[in-house]
Formats: structure tokens, C-alpha cells, sequence
């Protein structure tokens, strides 16, 4: 098949044409006469709504209604599903489509108006007067665990779960452990932030009866099912689009947010389409936010560094309401655990309200706080005794012989955590060599010999990717030659109109550029669960590989007949099915797809050679098979048993400035291993946007609330996010060690570049200071405190090598006491 | 409280947009991307953050790159403005820059793509060979949340290299 050989290749994207020259279709750009809806959304944290007045409103001209709770009925009034329910989430609280009786967090929507265009829907809203009672507002981790006041009155001490899993028993290996370290660290909030906020375009045909509703979603086919069940419609009298989506990284997984709800019930209480656009503010106080935790660690551990026991108890901000669950604390405390054996393991969390937006999985879902946590454990431990890092990390690995291993605990698929495949010795040495580990000594002598302080850091990682339940995937020949393929998942950037298409061309022997891809569209695919956990390639390629060898295996066979040929003796090459080793003894796959489909009426030249006169057909047979359907098509499902776990390391050389506190990196290096690669230069992507985020995460990006939970940085020009200017060079190296659990060997790679960024960061900035770094993200002003908060030089302070002891970093956020056990 | 009568009183305005004259009768406080995107039907301009700041609703006017969410669209009576879908090359083929960005990987989500395609070809018009410091300094102004910006870097590079071995193609 050398001539459509593309699996592997990077080659390059098929959608982006369309996309470089404007022709690109996002939710905005449909529906230009649609009707437009902006939100009198709460400007406070915490409130009972005491009246709302709409009179003033009325009279605006190009007003086509105005909504609030009262107006709803049925399921429309109730509150919005709980996605994701759990044993431990005994307090899940879902809010309102439209506020009732009480707000819980800023930016909360009230009031919905629907008018000629944004304007003048923004004109009415301005002139709807909302009447509040104030209620005290939680903000933050501590005021949420202090539980002075509650965010919901029947939710006793803020806590939506608590739970606990554990492995044997850690409290007693630490406590008989020979050294322990101690650590408190936290990470703050930031947000997926795409660069296309959500949008809604909904369009009923009132003689059909049917609705077709667009929306900038990671989970079409769950969005129907759920505007089907709200709305009280028939499923089949419902479509979902997801178009053209402009970047999604977690956010667009929740669903369905109050607007996919309302858009579609206006437009048919409206008889008009209607659309919602959601502007930057709006995104960054009414979708969802993540990553804010605070940890408490101990881990015991021989004098060798080897583990003997691991305990993190987490404290998880889950912000107002809990529609996605409580799975980012799961990840957090599942996938921690990297590439080690962490001996005895117990984690506990605890998922606590606040009065501030949702927080829901973004890139990395939970995991960079897990790595976090254990790599932060890896440098004390290493410092401890003294050590090199990468030693410590190393006595700690899974072996590969030692795969598949199972951690004895349960993910967040609900299936035991197992993992399936990995080399981590091997990858270790990768990045020593890429990032040059051993002579990082040499540069630092050097670098300081003109006055610089460096430090080199690294985190290793494991991501569980490609969850379950399944995806599915649909392939069919046309008439024409042209290879249709559809899968219900769908698509934020990550290329799959490419990688599909390459898998499918590559499984059928079809060149690529007759292939065309479907994603996201319950018109073409009805069965699906959604793009999130890296789990894409790893599901739907798969799915798509099964369904185009359905498709194969009956081409091979009509062709078998039309041939005279065993189908055992064929193959199809650059789309002709041929006998293999006889020239000329050949068929296109375009005809044998108008073979496949017996014909009465001929429409065109091709379908006359199908018809009933024309065909080679055995008259004792029907023409159509008591086990086979008409058509050169198939549709397949893919579920895996468990997730498949991809793995990696990254390491990073930093400056810091002595006088200012700026922190440059000079270096960042990733070693990447997840699986079989379909398209490396897709994958490389990938890996670079995480990274970039990963930075972001690190040295810039948060959340500010005030203790009115007011989101003091709720715009572009506050929130930073980095530009290229504060992005590094990204050296990458792969290492390929396949799945066994599915036919293509493919791990997920999504999320990958973004998991270690803040513990590799860490990790290097502490070995520039020579303090322990507790908190991230820091920016130039808390590391400048922090060495004003350090011992004064000669009494611990160190800029040299990794020896001698670390003094804990000071302050109230972060003690970072360390107790040698008994 | 807005004046809505007074927002909404109607203004002509005329515009050489992708070479087109255009003509419409627009309020006042119509923003230029809100007339591109829905009053001349041109969606390719993409709106980010409606603040200026992450770039992608840039536009070229009179050849200079600005952030058509921060312009009013009447101030602009008799401009020449160029969208993304102005950047391809006489025959409906993709032009240099746009080029590039497919041959580097150059965008992911494809969003925030036309503002830096519309911002690195006015840049190569100033600069027509950038060093790599160069590059990336240029497209320092535009957000990107998809690619980590490295292949945007090599795209620009990678579009000098082909405007300098393709010169006059462009339709712009």
C-alpha cells in the first residue's frame, strides 16, 4: 500500500484551506438573520433576587422579548442535570437555566432578552432593573473550609464530597518510615480561556416539527439528548451541530449550559431563529474556571528515596455548583501518582462551595495539581537526602516489566487505574540527554561567573487518555470513489478531518484526498460521548479504523465475485481492488460500491451498471443477502476495557534576575510518549499549545477575586495569557511505546504538554533560589518576597548545586515544614 | 440610560473592502467587525475579546493593520480595508502568508488565525526578511491559545520565504 501510505506521515491539514482563507463556519457566523439574545447576568457574588422590573425595557424598539424564571415551565423550570453523579458527591447542587429566587457566584444569568441584534438586546438589559437582598459571599478555599457562612443553606460546611482512597496503609509506613517530608502547597485558578467563547444558533422548522440547534460544543450528541429532554421533545426531532469550534480545552465539555437550553426553547417560542454569542466578559464570569486546590502531603520514604508511603488530603474549589461532579478532584488524586510506586497511598479531598463561577475540567482535567503534588514530593525528597532529582525519580519508576501495573485504585472512568504500557527509564534518559541534565552544573558555574543565577528542573508525568464508554465511527464508499466517514465526537483544532482521514485511507487503501471527514454532527452520527481526556484519536481513530475494515472486508468481497477472484487473493491500492500479483485483474472501489447497492432505476451511468439487467448476479441468491445490507458501508464501535496511560517528562532551565525577580526560561525540553503516532506534526501541536498553557499556568495566569467575589481581572488586558513573547522554544522528543488495548496502539496526546508546567517550573525556580517554591503561578513580585522572607545569606540561603538543606518558604500560605521521622 | 432613537439613526457609509466597493446604511456605533462580519457577510474576521487586546478581529485599512472591534465603522467612510478573505491571491488560491501557516502547522483551532495572517502580511511588507527575533516580536500583539505560537514563528518566516519567491502574486 505504498502509495496511500499516510498513517504516521505529517502530513499536511486537510481543513485548513477553508479555515486560512475565512471560510471557516463558527457558531457566529450562522444565522445572519437570527434574533439575538444578551442576559441581565448578577453583578454580585451572593443574593436573593427581591423583584425584577422589565418596564423600562419594553419600549425599546427592535425588542422581540424578555424571559425570566417565571416565564419557564416543565423541565425548563427545574434545575440544570448533574452530568456526572457520584457515591461521594452527596451534596451536588445544579444551578437554575434562569436564576430563581437567589444568585451564587457573579455573572449568574437572571434575565434573558431576545432583540433584533446584540445592541439593541444590550440596550433592554441595561434598562432591567433587578432588586437584591445581599447575602454574605464565600470566597476562596479558607472562608469555604471555615464555613462561616454557606454558600447553600442545606449544604452543611460548604462540602459538596468528601472521599477517600486508599492503598494499604499509609499513616502507619510513613510513621515507621525513616524520613518523611511534609508539604503544603496550592495552586491557584485559571480557565481554558479558548479564543472563541461559547455560542448558541437554534433554528426550529415549525411545518417539521424539528429543531436544528448549533452550538460551540465538545459533546454534540449529549447536548440533543439533553435539549430533547428539557425542552420535552422527541430525540429524533432534534439535531446537534457543533461547527467550526474555536478552541475548546475543557470548558465546551460542560453541558448543557443554561444558554444551549434557552436559545433553542425561544426560538421556538419565537418562531424565528435565535442566536447567543457570548462576549469575553461573559466568559470569563458565567463558563467555568478550574485548578484551584490546596494540598496537604506527607510521604515516608527509605534512605535510598525509595516511597513507603504517600498521603495527600486536598481541599478542591469547586466554585457554586457541581454539574460536572466532582471529577477533577479524582484526576487530581488518581493520576498524582506519575510514573512511581508510591508504596502505601491514601488521598482524601474535599470539594467545598464557594460564592464564585463553576470549575469544571480545562486541559489537564485535575492532573497538573497531581503532578504538582508528587513531583514537588520528588525534589524535598531528593533534597532531603541530597540526591540528584532525576536519581530519586528514577529508584521511584514503574519498571516496564512490570506493566501492566495496577495502582489498586479507581479511575476516573470508574474502571480499575491500570496502567497499560510505558518505558519511563527510557524516557528519563531521552530528556538527560536533551536538555543535557549531567552538564547543567558546568552552565551554572559558568552563568554565575558573569553574575546570572540559573536552575534546571523536571516533572514526569502519566495521563490517563482515552476514557470509555466507546465513540463509533461511520465509513462508506460513494458511487463516485469519494470515501464519506463520520464520527460523533467532536472537533476544537485538534486536525481530526486530517488524522481520520489518514486512518481511514490508510486501513482502506484509498488516497487521502478522496476522503471526507464528518465530526460533531448527530445528523451524520448519533452515537457518541465527546472529545475530552485526550481521548479522540484514541476512541474515534480507532472507531473509524474498525468501521473502514467493515467496509474492506465487502469490498473484497464483491469485488471477490465481480473478479472471480477469491477475496483472499485482493488487495486495494490507490483505490483499485486488485488480484494481488496479476496486472490488469482490477476493479475501482467506486464501482464496486455501485455494485454493492442492487439497482431497479438507473439515475446515472454509474448506477446503470447496478441495475437488475446489467449486474452479474447469481438468480438463485437475493440479490441482497439475508446477513448484508446494501451500500459499500459500515459503522463500528470502539470501547475499551479501561484508558490507555501515555506518559512524559519535561525539564526547564530558568533565569532569574537578582535585582528585579524575573523569570526567564531559557530552555524547555519534552520527552512525549503516547503510543502509536498518527501524525506527529499533529502531535507536535498539540504538545506545544499545552506547553504554552502549561507557562501560562506557571508564571501568569489567575483568577483574582476580591472577598466580595467580584473576578477582579475578568478581560484580556488583566488576565494575562501569554503571547509569544513569553512562550520558549519547545524542543520535543517522542518515544513510542503502543497501546495493547487497541487495534491502532494510539494513546491520547490532548492534554500532555500542559500537565507538568507548573511542577517542572517549580522545580527550577526552586533550583535557581535555592527556597522551596509552594505556590504557583508566581509572578516576578511573590518570588521577590519570597527571598525577602528567607533566612538572610550564610544561614541557608543557597545558590549552589542541590546540597545542603532547603529553609521552608515562610508566610501564611504555605509553611512547608519538614519533620525527619521517627 | 442609552438613547436608543439617537444609537440607532442610520449613516452611509462606503468602503473599498477586498477590492469591493460596498455601500450601507449603518448606526453610528456599528464596530467595523460587526459591519464586516454581519452587515457585508465577510465572517472570516474573527472577534476574541472586543477589548483589543487578543488581536484576531485585525484588519488591514489603507494597508495598516488595526483592531477592527476597537473602530467605529462609519469613521472609516471611503477606506480601503482588506480581511483575511482578501488575503488570498488572485485566483482563489491561498496567498503567501496563508500558505505558510498550512506548511508550518501555523493553526490548530483556526480562530484566532486571521488577525495574525492579516498582521504578519502588513508586517512583511515592511520587513520583507525577518530574522526569528523579528518574527516573533511581530506577532507579539496577537493571542493564540491553540499552537504555543512555534509554528506561527516558522510561519511567518516560512511566508517571507515564499513572497520572496513568488513576488506579485498577491491580490492584495
Amino acid at each position: 500500500m505504498s502509495g496511500t501510505r499516510v498513517f504516521g506521515e505529517p502530513i499536511a491539514r486537510r481543513e485548513d484551506p477553508r479555515l486560512l482563507s475565512g471560510h471557516g463556519r463558527y457558531v457566529d457566523d450562522i444565522g445572519q438573520g437570527a434574533l439575538e439574545v444578551a442576559f441581565v447576568r448578577s453583578p454580585h457574588a451572593h443574593a436573593r433576587i427581591a423583584g425584577i422590573d422589565v418596564t423600562d425595557a419594553l419600549d425599546v424598539e427592535g425588542l422581540a422579548a424578555i424571559y425570566t424564571h417565571e416565564d419557564l415551565t416543565g423541565r425548563m423550570a427545574e434545575p440544570l442535570p448533574l452530568l456526572i453523579p457520584h457515591a461521594a458527591l452527596t451534596h451536588g447542587r445544579t444551578q437554575f437555566a434562569l436564576a430563581k429566587d437567589e444568585v451564587n457566584h457573579v455573572g449568574e444569568p437572571i434575565v434573558m432578552v431576545v432583540a433584533r441584534d446584540r445592541y439593541v438586546a444590550e440596550d433592554a438589559c441595561d434598562r432591567i432593573r433587578v432588586e437584591y437582598e445581599f447575602l454574605p459571599p464565600v470566597v476562596g478555599i479558607e472562608a469555604a473550609r471555615a464555613a462561616e457562612h454557606l454558600v447553600h443553606d442545606d449544604v452543611p460546611g460548604n462540602v459538596a464530597a468528601h472521599m477517600v482512597q486508599e492503598v494499604g496503609d499509609a499513616p502507619a509506613a510513613i510513621a515507621a518510615a525513616p524520613n518523611v517530608v511534609t508539604l503544603e502547597l496550592e495552586i491557584e485558578r485559571s480557565a481554558s480561556m479558548p479564543l472563541e467563547g461559547k455560542g448558541v444558533h437554534a433554528r426550529w422548522d415549525a411545518d417539521d416539527r424539528s429543531l436544528r440547534v448549533y452550538t460551540s460544543t465538545q459533546a454534540s450528541t449529549s447536548v440533543r439528548a439533553a435539549i430533547a429532554a428539557k425542552l420535552e421533545l422527541a430525540v429524533d426531532r432534534v439535531d446537534v451541530v457543533a461547527p467550526d469550534v474555536g478552541g475548546g480545552f475543557g470548558v465546551k465539555i460542560v453541558h448543557p449550559w443554561p444558554e444551549e437550553l434557552l436559545i433553542p426553547w425561544t426560538a421556538i417560542r419565537l418562531g424565528h431563529e435565535v442566536k447567543w454569542t457570548e462576549d469575553r466578559r461573559e466568559h470569563f464570569v458565567s463558563s467555568a474556571h478550574e485548578r484551584g486546590q490546596v494540598q496537604r502531603i506527607r510521604a515516608g520514604f527509605d534512605d535510598d528515596g525509595r516511597l513507603l508511603g504517600f498521603e495527600i488530603v486536598l481541599w478542591h474549589d469547586n466554585g457554586a455548583y457541581t454539574p460536572y461532579g466532582i471529577i477533577v478532584p479524582i484526576v487530581t488524586t488518581t493520576q498524582l501518582l506519575g510514573p512511581y510506586k508510591p508504596g502505601a497511598y491514601r488521598a482524601e479531598f474535599y470539594s467545598l462551595y464557594t460564592n464564585t463561577l463553576i470549575v469544571t475540567p480545562y486541559r489537564g482535567a485535575g492532573r497538573p495539581q497531581g503532578c504538582f503534588a508528587m513531583e514537588r514530593t520528588m525534589d524535598a525528597i531528593a533534597e532531603r537526602l541530597g540526591l540528584d532529582r532525576t536519581v530519586v525519580r528514577e529508584r521511584n519508576f514503574i519498571q516496564p516489566d512490570e506493566m501492566p501495573y495496577d495502582h489498586g485504585l479507581i479511575f476516573q472512568d470508574g474502571r480499575p487505574l491500570i496502567y497499560d504500557s510505558g518505558d519511563y527509564p527510557a524516557a528519563l534518559e531521552k530528556l538527560k540527554k536533551l536538555v543535557g541534565w549531567d552538564e547543567f552544573e558546568e552552565y551554572r558555574a559558568a552563568a554565575r561567573a558573569e553574575g546570572r543565577r540559573v536552575g534546571i528542573g523536571m516533572a514526569c508525568y502519566v495521563e490517563g487518555t482515552g476514557v470509555g464508554p466507546y465513540e463509533g465511527g461511520f465509513v462508506r464508499v460513494e458511487p463516485d470513489g469519494t470515501v464519506v466517514v463520520a464520527t460523533g465526537l467532536t472537533t476544537q483544532g485538534q486536525g481530526h478531518q486530517t488524522v481520520f482521514a489518514q486512518v481511514v485511507a490508510e486501513e482502506l487503501g484509498v488516497p487521502i484526498d478522496r476522503v471526507v471527514v464528518t465530526t460533531g454532527d448527530t445528523r451524520r452520527f448519533k452515537y457518541a460521548v465527546g472529545t475530552f481526556a485526550s481521548r479522540a484519536a484514541v476512541m474515534s481513530g480507532n472507531a473509524v479504523a474498525l468501521a473502514a475494515r467493515k467496509v474492506r472486508e465487502k469490498a473484497l468481497r464483491v469485488a471477490g465475485e465481480a473478479l472471480e477472484a477469491d477475496p483472499r487473493d485482493l488487495e486495494i491500492v490507490d483505490g483499485m481492488v486488485q488480484v494481488k500479483g496479476t496486472p490488469g485483474a482490477d476493479i475501482p472501489l467506486s464501482t464496486v460500491a455501485v455494485l454493492s447497492n442492487p439497482l431497479r432505476y438507473a439515475f446515472d451511468e454509474e448506477a446503470k451498471r447496478a441495475t437488475q439487467f446489467s449486474a452479474p448476479a447469481d438468480p438463485d441468491k437475493p440479490p441482497v443477502a439475508d446477513d448484508d445490507e446494501p451500500g459499500l458501508e459500515g459503522t463500528d464501535y470502539y470501547s475499551p476495557p479501561r484508558s490507555t496511560f501515555a506518559n512524559g517528562m519535561h525539564a526547564a532551565i530558568v533565569e532569574t534576575d537578582p535585582e528585579t525577580a524575573e523569570i526567564t526560561i531559557l530552555r524547555y525540553c519534552v520527552v512525549h510518549d503516547c503510543g502509536t503516532l498518527i501524525n506527529p506534526r499533529i502531535v507536535e501541536g498539540q504538545i506545544h499549545g499545552g506547553v504554552a498553557q502549561g507557562v501560562g499556568g506557571a508564571l501568569y495566569e489567575r483568577m483574582v477575586y476580591d472577598e466580595a467575589g467580584q473576578l477582579q481581572n475578568a478581560s484580556f488586558m488583566d488576565f494575562l495569557m501569554p503571547y509569544a513573547t513569553e512562550v520558549p522554544v519547545i524542543e520535543t522528543d517522542h518515544l513510542e511505546t503502543p497501546s495493547p488495548l487497541n487495534p491502532l496502539g494510539l494513546k491520547g496526546a490532548g492534554e500532555a504538554g500542559v500537565i507538568p508546567g507548573s511542577a517542572v517550573l517549580a522545580s527550577a525556580i526552586e533550583d535557581a533560589e535555592g527556597f522551596r517554591i509552594s505556590r504557583m503561578p508566581i509572578s516576578p513580585s511573590e518570588l521577590h518576597h519570597l527571598r525577602e522572607s528567607q533566612p538572610p545569606p550564610g544561614s541557608g540561603l543557597r545558590d549552589t548545586g542541590r546540597t545542603g538543606s532547603v529553609p521552608a518558604t515562610g508566610g501564611q500560605e504555605a509553611t512547608n515544614e519538614e519533620v525527619t521521622g521517627t | 440610560m442609552t438613547d436608543t432613537d439617537a444609537a440607532e439613526r442610520n449613516h452611509p457609509v462606503t468602503m473599498l473592502v477586498n477590492g469591493v466597493h460596498r455601500s450601507a446604511e449603518i448606526p453610528a456605533r456599528r464596530l467595523l467587525s460587526d459591519f464586516l462580519r454581519h452587515d457585508l457577510g465577510l465572517t472570516g474576521t474573527h472577534v476574541g475579546c472586543e477589548h483589543g487586546v487578543c488581536g484576531a478581529c485585525t484588519v488591514l485599512v489603507d494597508g495598516r493593520p488595526i483592531r477592527s472591534c476597537l473602530q467605529f465603522a462609519v469613521t472609516l467612510d471611503g477606506a480601503q480595508v482588506t480581511t483575511i478573505e482578501g488575503c488570498t491571491r488572485a485566483d482563489g488560491e491561498l496567498g503567501s502568508v496563508q500558505q505558510a501557516f498550512q506548511d508550518c502547522h501555523g493553526l490548530q483551532c483556526g480562530f484566532c488565525t486571521p488577525g495574525f495572517v492579516t498582521t504578519i502580511t502588513a508586517f512583511l511588507d515592511e520587513n520583507p526578511d525577518p530574522t526569528e527575533d523579528e518574527a516573533r516580536e511581530a506577532i507579539a500583539g496577537n493571542l493564540c491559545r491553540c499552537t504555543g505560537y512555534q509554528n506561527i514563528v516558522a510561519s511567518v518566516l516560512r511566508a517571507a520565504e515564499l513572497a520572496n519567491g513568488s513576488a506579485g502574486q498577491e491580490s492584495t
